[in-house]
């Protein structure tokens, strides 16, 4: 049964690398702890050319003027580490959370999905590096002999059954015990390999050959199993967990933003590596969330942090990187945060991809990715709630209606139904056309000379046009509604032609019976 | 019905001006003569003949030889003769749902821009219902771009329309764009000094205006148009669409006239080939040549005759105004200008009603 390992080597410098892929060309090192006693603990290959190591303080650091230092951030390393969870998580649903480095995973029955072990271990080593992260990646007839085997050997290592110990010979007796043991575990690792040295084991060959009973009676049940892993036979069972649908990112900024743009780049970043990670569990989001902490200056000497929360809703699941960054940034430049950032969180809800089978011989719609970018522009320019599609509301009022998200994919409609509106096609095309009404919104306001009870002659002080002689009229039609609310209406509607010098028009005429004001609410075209 | 492509620059796809490389034909323009007798009488000194005619000779031959190495970089094939023009392919005719209209044009044209002008009350927006609604029918998705918000939902329900595949802009004066520079000020108060110039410019929003939209204040009309021109813009690059519709009826028709021929130009270019249908209601004409189809609307002309009431009878001014009912209108339409067909201009009349009249 084979078993495979991804295994992130140097984890806190992957980490700040994955939230900072500019710094990839550069010596960089990590450092922890609290000023001024911050020490580091990860360099990359080029700091170490440098004569940066592990141990040394922040200050001797410093000295080095080519160095990039950064402190270590949990954000960072949480990141890192849900992205490793994805990746494994995109191959196989039984896999082992070993470390924040190190993941397990079962590929009993892959084979046959996902072709041969080497093509395996190169398309997770090709995954990770999309999730942003650099991979050793090991497959093995075991999980201990595929865990040390991605801990040893760099890249891709695929060992075939039964030549475990032969694979694994070559490596130090050091890689049987983790990077990051700590207490009384470390102490008594450090005497383990203290006493192996002083034997002269220095690879795990030689700890292979050593006679069992032997080893049993110097090392005792701990020996034995250090022996085990160095020929490769340990056999355990994987304790396998279901990583949480949790798409979130975070970068802590040691400067504040200001300006848009340098935050668009930032959110470029996220973007992509949330997207990269919903993208390898095979689903998309319908719903951003954008946490921007701010530096707010209340008084000049104190400076509070307080959040600013941005929510984008899309109508359909999608997993378009620019689409979103383009909402983001429309969204942010309709609402400003006003303070500076120093900390960015976006958060991914995840959702199904939406499927949708096009039709040969169906009219065209518009991509919903793009319309809802030009919905955005438009909603910009025009205002949110300017934009949209109608829905009427069960009531007589004369506005009852309300804006909703337009969404350019209509549920699709039962047999039953579009019979009934093909029928309802053919009779609307025998039918006349419906007069229509075009509204003034707000209503002129006008004053009406009355004859007898009835409108003779109406003026309108700000429309010049709606105005004039009363050549025909019918009514009036009495409504009203929401008696019980306080936004009660009453109201008379008279239907009007109006001759103002040549042109005769057909208005809507009404008498607000509440308030006692006439309108001309909209003209008959 | 087909009819030749008349501009060769506009069927290929090519800018109206011609570069160094391109150029089909070089003839000597007078003005290089006046460049050459200006520098003649500028450089030689008067009364030396010989001088003269050999700087004369000198420049001819060097035109001459630019000429010929001009020629000899057009590629054969490259200038399309007029006869060999391909043939415009007839659009495709969609039904407006109003039987009298489409056998007056035969529905509206895809890829085009349609023009239905008329005065208040005239029917634009009755036609522009019943297309919609025949569009939705259709399955299509339609945007409305209302440059006075003055839709009627109720009306827009009673036509027929399928309310979810309609896209409404409803552009109005109260728009954030219009108090973008107060927001800046704000902004900068707040010490935040965001930058939305470069976002929008980022993001697109301005690359194709049509006015200066930095101008501020802005004329009501003006304002509305912007936007109405914008959202066009955006829609029509978004694509997708079966039928858009600008309301512009409402917008006098002095401020309509504002509205760069150029930029029907670019609407004309957008919907080209596509399958889209442009339709503006306008009170007069407003788009020239790029309208494949320009209708006028009226009222007939006897005035009551448009209100079809219960009482239809010569004492009809004695009865009470409770007594009558308005019933519809009776809609003239008249085919003014047509690129599709070459027919003399025409008319059809139909009836509308009312919601109510059942």
């Amino acid at each position: 049964m084979p078993f495979a390992c991804i295994y992130i080597p140097n984890f806190p410098v992957a980490a700040a690398l994955r939230a900072e892929p500019d710094l990839q060309a550069y010596p960089i090192a990590i450092f922890e702890g609290k000023p001024p006693l911050e020490k580091i603990i990860a360099v990359n290959e080029r700091a170490r050319a440098l004569g940066i190591s592990p141990g040394m303080t922040k200050a001797q650091a410093e000295l080095c003027s080519e160095l990039a230092l950064r402190p270590r951030s949990s954000l960072h390393d949480s990141s890192a580490h849900a992205a490793l969870l994805d990746c494994a998580q995109s191959f196989s649903p039984c896999l082992e959370d070993t470390a924040a480095d190190t993941a397990l995973i079962d590929l009993a029955g892959m084979e046959s999905l996902l072709g041969s072990l080497p093509q395996i271990s190169r398309a997770i080593s090709a995954r990770a590096v999309a999730v942003g992260l650099q991979a050793n990646v090991a497959v093995a007839s075991n999980p201990d002999a595929a865990l040390l085997a991605a801990r040893g050997f760099p890249g891709v290592t695929v060992i075939p059954p039964g030549k475990e110990a032969m694979q694994l010979g070559q490596l130090a007796v050091g890689f049987l015990f983790h990077d990051h043991l700590e207490g009384e575990e470390k102490k008594s690792a450090d005497h383990l390999l203290e006493t192996l040295e002083r034997w002269g084991i220095r690879n795990l060959r030689a700890l292979a050959a050593l006679p069992q009973v032997s080893l049993s009676e110097r090392l005792g049940q701990q020996g034995l199993r250090l022996q085990q892993l160095a020929r490769g036979a340990a056999s355990r069972t994987l304790v396998p967990v279901e990583p949480p649908l949790v798409f979130e990112e975070a970068i802590e900024l040691e400067h504040p933003i200001v300006l848009l743009e340098p935050l668009a780049f930032l959110l470029n970043r996220l973007l992509e590596q949330i997207c990269a990670r919903l993208g390898s569990r095979a689903l998309a989001t319908q719903e951003l969330r954008l946490t921007l902490e701010l530096e707010v200056f209340h008084q000049p000497s104190k400076i509070n942090y307080q959040p600013f929360l941005r929510t984008l809703r899309l109508p359909l699941p999608m997993l378009d990187a620019k689409v979103f960054l383009k909402l983001l940034q429309l969204d942010l430049n309709a609402n400003p945060p006003g303070a500076p950032i120093v900390k960015i969180h976006l958060a991914a809800e995840p959702a199904r991809p939406r499927s949708a089978q096009g039709g040969l011989f169906l009219p065209p719609s518009p991509e919903p990715e793009k319309l809802e970018l030009t919905l955005a522009r438009i909603a910009g320019m025009v205002g949110e709630h300017k934009v949209g599609a109608l829905e009427l509301l069960d009531t007589h009022h004369p506005e009852g209606f309300r804006m909703r998200r337009f969404v350019a994919e209509v549920a699709r409609k039962t047999p039953q139904k579009e019979n009934s509106d093909s029928s309802a096609v053919g009779s609307a095309i025998a039918k006349s056309a419906v007069t229509a009404l075009r509204r003034f919104r707000p209503p002129l306001r006008v004053h009406v000379a009355l004859e007898n009870g009835e409108p003779a002659r109406v003026i309108c002080p700000k429309k010049k046009e709606a105005q004039g002689d009363v050549l025909w009229k019918a009514g009036p039609w009495r409504f009203s509604g929401d008696w019980w609310e306080h936004e009660a209406w009453s109201r008379d509607e008279w239907d009007l032609a109006l001759q103002n010098g040549d042109t005769i028009a057909l208005y809507r005429l009404v008498h607000d019976l509440l308030a006692g004001a006439w309108f001309v609410e909209g003209m008959y075209d | 019905m087909s009819s030749a492509v008349v501009s060769t620059s506009a069927a290929l796809g090519r800018p109206f001006i011609f570069d160094a490389d391109s150029e089909p034909e070089v003839r000597p323009l007078p003005g290089a003569n006046q460049t050459s007798e200006k520098a003649r009488v500028g450089t030689a000194a008067p009364g030396c003949p010989v001088e003269r005619s050999s700087t004369v000779l000198r420049r001819q031959a060097s035109l001459q030889s630019a000429i010929q190495d001009q020629q000899s970089k057009i590629l054969p094939g490259s200038v399309l003769p007029a006869s060999q023009l391909s043939i415009r392919p007839t659009p495709e005719m969609a039904s407006t749902g109003i039987l009298e209209f489409d056998a007056l044009t035969g529905g509206l044209p895809r890829g085009c821009l349609t023009e239905l002008c008329g005065p208040a009350s005239s029917g634009r927006t009755t036609v522009l219902l019943a297309a919609l609604a025949a569009a939705t029918r259709r399955g299509e998705f339609c945007a409305l771009i209302d440059a006075s918000d003055a839709l009627d939902p109720h009306s827009a329900a009673a036509a027929g329309i399928d309310l979810d595949r309609l896209l409404w802009v409803r552009c109005n004066e109260n728009s954030p764009g219009r108090h973008g520079d107060t927001k800046k000020k704000e902004n900068q108060k707040k010490g935040c000094p965001i930058s939305r110039a470069s976002l929008a410019r980022e993001v697109g929003i301005s690359s194709q205006s049509a006015f200066d939209f930095d101008r501020t204040p802005l004329h009501q009309s003006e304002h509305r148009l912007e936007q109405v021109l914008r959202a066009t813009d955006l829609l029509l690059e978004s694509g997708g669409f079966g039928l858009i519709v600008l309301d512009l009826a409402d917008i006098a028709a002095q401020a309509a006239r504002h509205i760069p021929l150029t930029t029907w130009f670019r609407f004309r270019r957008a919907v080209e080939h596509k399958l889209t249908i442009l339709l503006v209601i306008e009170q007069q004409a407003i788009a020239g040549s790029c309208s494949s189809l320009l209708l006028q609307l009226g009222v007939l002309s006897t005035q009551y005759s448009v209100l079809s009431s219960h009482a239809r009878s010569d004492d009809q001014h004695l009865q009470p105004a409770h007594a009558h009912l308005f019933a519809g209108l009776n809609i003239n339409v008249q085919l003014t200008h047509s690129r599709l067909e070459r027919k003399p201009a025409r008319a059809v009349a139909f009836e509308t009603k009312t919601a109510w009249a059942g």
